[in-house]
């Protein structure tokens, strides 16, 4: 190991991405447009569901349960139909997504002590939305059962009564429900997945693709050498999304950052490390850019984005694939980036995840040298 | 002319399908995309994952813990004694709520008082936050309901015992009676996967075409075809039809795979699937050929084909549903020809709509398709002029 030599590597390949400003370019944009699209455009939170109402009662009683349809925050009546064809037509052109049906009698069941079933109609081509809405809507007509229950008890007894337990919500890391303050600082992980994928196996790819990387190693550079080397350069890009991304998350979009950022720079820095190397090792299985950028894909992008929750809660995974999960390194970082921001927890509650990213770069690493050496062999 | 148009196809399908790992490419992403989506993805938050802490210790308590776990939407993993160890269940993710039961929660309810239930909820993932949040609310209230209504009972029971007739006191409430339609066990993969037959085919088929056009510029043999008698809307033909024919192709395998393992309900028409799969490749050919026209090296093309994916793709509809982005947003996602593909999909898979619902949509593709591709092949003509 010759820190010469290392240094050689890292200024050619600094060379390298300097003269080629459009790779640079979009190295730095892609990122950035990412975050700004995901922090003002994306959101998972369900609330406004258009909805129809098909009231076939017409009393104060049914006007009472729409009016809490209307008047809750997820909920958003678009239109009062009067027949099931109109419910249909809604639906099947995406004009609403749920729709009430208060049935003929409704009020006088009630004021008869039964229990009169409203109809809830989904739409349930988008089954996300569709669950969460019916989740809303059950709760919401929990909450008006309850309140007829009670005020039927009073009546009839003459007496008042408190209702007897009351829920005390708190949200905690989150007060507000925002879900950007989830996605943006889980789109480090993604955006560091895409630097070490597309640029980092890339580049390589192309030297092996080109001859380059046969004339690389056939000079005392050891492979050790070359990878870290080579690494230094897009090290440092990667480096600068990273803080890129923290700055605009907590600048532009006022992201809480509660926890250390110097352990967040250091984990990052640990993921990051590890990452590359993945990427110089598919390089060096593919050796070629088409394949590499495949490969990439499917090995660190993929996983990055699908199997890390960022998005998609690994709980609600099966449980064959929540095994597949444990080997994905995004997953411990996506841990550690929301443990951080969110709930501002450090080393002490972190420190498996961090432990895990530091064992598999190093892994990877060793791995990725040694291919390298096979290949010259 | 389609002599030589033919050459070039021909030659071009020889090289993409020559190296076998090449063939792999058309197969595995696909198939690893839609096993992720198939079976892994999966945003419904069925069953809540709660801690319990106990202070109280009465029957009242284990009452509403009953309540919580015969409602099916909550899975008891802890019982923490204290709050310190409550707030660490959260802090690790361990849970995603506590529900608190204080001291003197069945001494107040005894009394008649109001008892609280602390609920706390781990807000980092806001969505199944508020969802929770809400079937916290509707057991509780269910549980207050139901407590109520025998208490009153009791009391009148009492009463009408010293009154010597018997009522029997009615307890008003409203079920809710759910009908889903399209996906009545609101299943995720119906959702998803018709959409990985759209993601799949916009990116085989751009990063294809860039990268095949950008690598015969990059080794220098983009002269030697140019040199030959072959024009540019000759090559530019011959160049895109495989990547075309390849976009087909995954359709067919996507939706074939989609029937046969995973079971999704296909009630539209399959020749309309096809025909607006046509239009759709209109578009992405067309943005394939426009990266190779401003890329110089393959990563260029790489990264400029992703430069136009990405957004796309967040645009589309395909995981974050639009109705739920800022009005600026939705107005741009208008531009994204992903998005119609994406509604024509779920159309034709979930709902069986036809020609009737879906037009709007297929005139979209096809303008922006003509427009996308006349514009690329301008250029790339020019370029090679």
């Amino acid at each position: 190991m010759n820190l010469r030599r290392t240094r050689a590597v890292a200024r050619k390949e600094f060379l390298h991405i300097l003269r080629d400003p459009r790779s640079l370019a979009l190295a730095l944009a892609v990122p950035l447009f990412l975050l700004l699209l995901f922090g003002f455009g994306l959101t998972l939170d369900v609330d406004r569901i258009p909805t129809l109402v098909y009231d076939l009662d017409h009393t104060p009683a049914s006007r009472e349960l729409i009016a809490r349809f209307d008047g809750s925050r997820y909920f958003d009546v678009r239109g009062y139909v009067d027949n099931y064809g109109a419910i249909e037509r809604g639906i099947d052109r995406d004009q609403c997504l749920l729709a009430v049906v208060i049935p003929k009698g409704f009020a006088r069941e009630l004021d008869a002590g039964r229990r009169p079933a409203v109809q809830l109609i989904l739409d349930g081509s988008d089954s996300n939305t569709a669950s969460i809405a019916r989740g809303y809507a059950e709760s919401l007509l929990a909450g008006y059962g309850f309140d007829v229950q009670a005020g039927a008890v009073q009546r009839k007894g003459g007496i008042d009564l408190n209702a007897p337990v009351r829920p005390e919500l708190r949200v905690l890391y989150n007060s507000r429900l925002e879900s950007k303050n989830y996605i943006v600082p889980g789109l480090i992980a993604v955006i560091l997945m895409i630097i070490a994928a597309l640029i980092t196996s890339l580049t390589i790819a192309r030297e092996w693709e080109t001859g380059a990387m046969e004339e690389l190693l056939s000079t005392p550079l050891r492979p050790s050498e070359l990878v870290l080397g080579k690494m230094a350069a897009f090290f440092t890009l990667g480096f600068v999304d990273v803080i890129t991304s923290i700055a605009v998350g907590v600048l532009v979009f006022g992201v809480p950052l509660r926890g250390s950022p110097l352990l967040l720079m250091a984990s990052s820095a640990i993921f990051l490390f590890g990452a590359m190397c993945q990427g110089i090792l598919v390089s060096a299985l593919a050796r070629s850019q088409l394949l590499a950028y495949q490969i990439g894909m499917i090995t660190s992008f993929l996983p990055g984005f699908l199997l890390s929750g960022f998005v998609y809660s690994i709980a609600n995974m099966p449980p064959a694939i929540q095994v597949v999960t444990y080997i994905v390194p995004a997953r411990y970082f996506i841990t550690i980036l929301k443990g951080i921001y969110l709930k501002g927890v450090g080393l002490d509650v972190l420190w498996g995840e961090v432990l895990f990213l530091i064992a598999f770069a190093l892994l990877v690493f060793f791995v990725a040298t040694r291919k390298m050496r096979q290949k010259v062999a | 002319m389609w002599r030589r148009v033919f050459e070039i196809f021909r030659k071009e399908l020889r090289q993409a399908l020559r190296e076998p790992r090449m063939r792999i490419v058309l197969f595995v992403p696909p198939l690893i995309q839609l096993i992720v989506f198939g079976y892994a993805v999966n945003l419904d938050v069925n069953v809540a994952r709660i801690a319990w802490l106990d202070m109280d210790h009465t029957a009242a308590a284990r009452d509403l813990r009953a309540a919580f776990e015969g409602s099916g939407h909550f899975r008891i993993l802890a019982n923490p004694v204290s709050e310190r160890d409550a707030q660490m269940l959260l802090d690790r993710g361990d849970v995603q709520a506590v529900i608190g039961v204080l001291p003197n929660f069945g001494r107040e309810l005894d009394r008649g008082a109001t008892a609280p239930v602390q609920v706390l909820v781990d807000g980092t993932d806001s969505n199944t936050a508020s969802l929770i949040s809400s079937y916290t609310t509707q057991v509780i209230s269910g549980f207050a309901g139901r407590r109520m209504v025998n208490e009153q009972r009791a009391k009148l029971v009492a009463s009408t015992m010293a009154a010597g007739t018997a009522v029997n006191p009615g307890a008003p409430s409203v079920d809710a009676r759910t009908r889903v339609w399209f996906n009545p066990d609101l299943l995720s993969r119906n959702y998803f996967v018709p959409g990985v037959v759209v993601n799949i085919v916009a990116l085989v088929t751009i990063m294809l075409t860039a990268m095949a056009i950008v690598r015969e510029k990059e080794i220098g043999t983009m002269e030697q075809l140019m040199v030959t008698p072959v024009r540019p809307l000759e090559l530019m033909l011959g160049k895109t039809l495989p990547f075309a024919l390849a976009g087909f192709f995954e359709v067919a395998l996507i939706t074939g795979a989609a029937l046969i393992v995973f079971g999704i309900p296909f009630r539209g028409s399959p020749l309309l699937l096809m025909a607006c799969s046509a239009l759709f490749l209109l578009s992405t050919v067309g943005v394939g050929l426009f990266v190779s026209t401003v890329s110089e090296t393959q990563q260029q093309a790489v990264m400029g084909a992703f430069f136009f994916f990405a957004p796309a793709f967040m645009l589309s509809g395909f995981a974050f549903p639009i109705r739920n982005m800022p009005l600026a947003v939705q107005i741009l996602s208008y531009l994204d020809p992903v998005r119609y593909f994406i509604s024509i999909v779920r159309g034709i898979f979930l709902k069986g709509t036809g020609v009737a619902e879906l037009w709007p949509h297929m005139l979209a593709l096809l303008l922006y398709g003509t427009l996308i591709l006349g514009a690329s092949a301008l250029r790339f003509h020019k370029r090679l002029d």
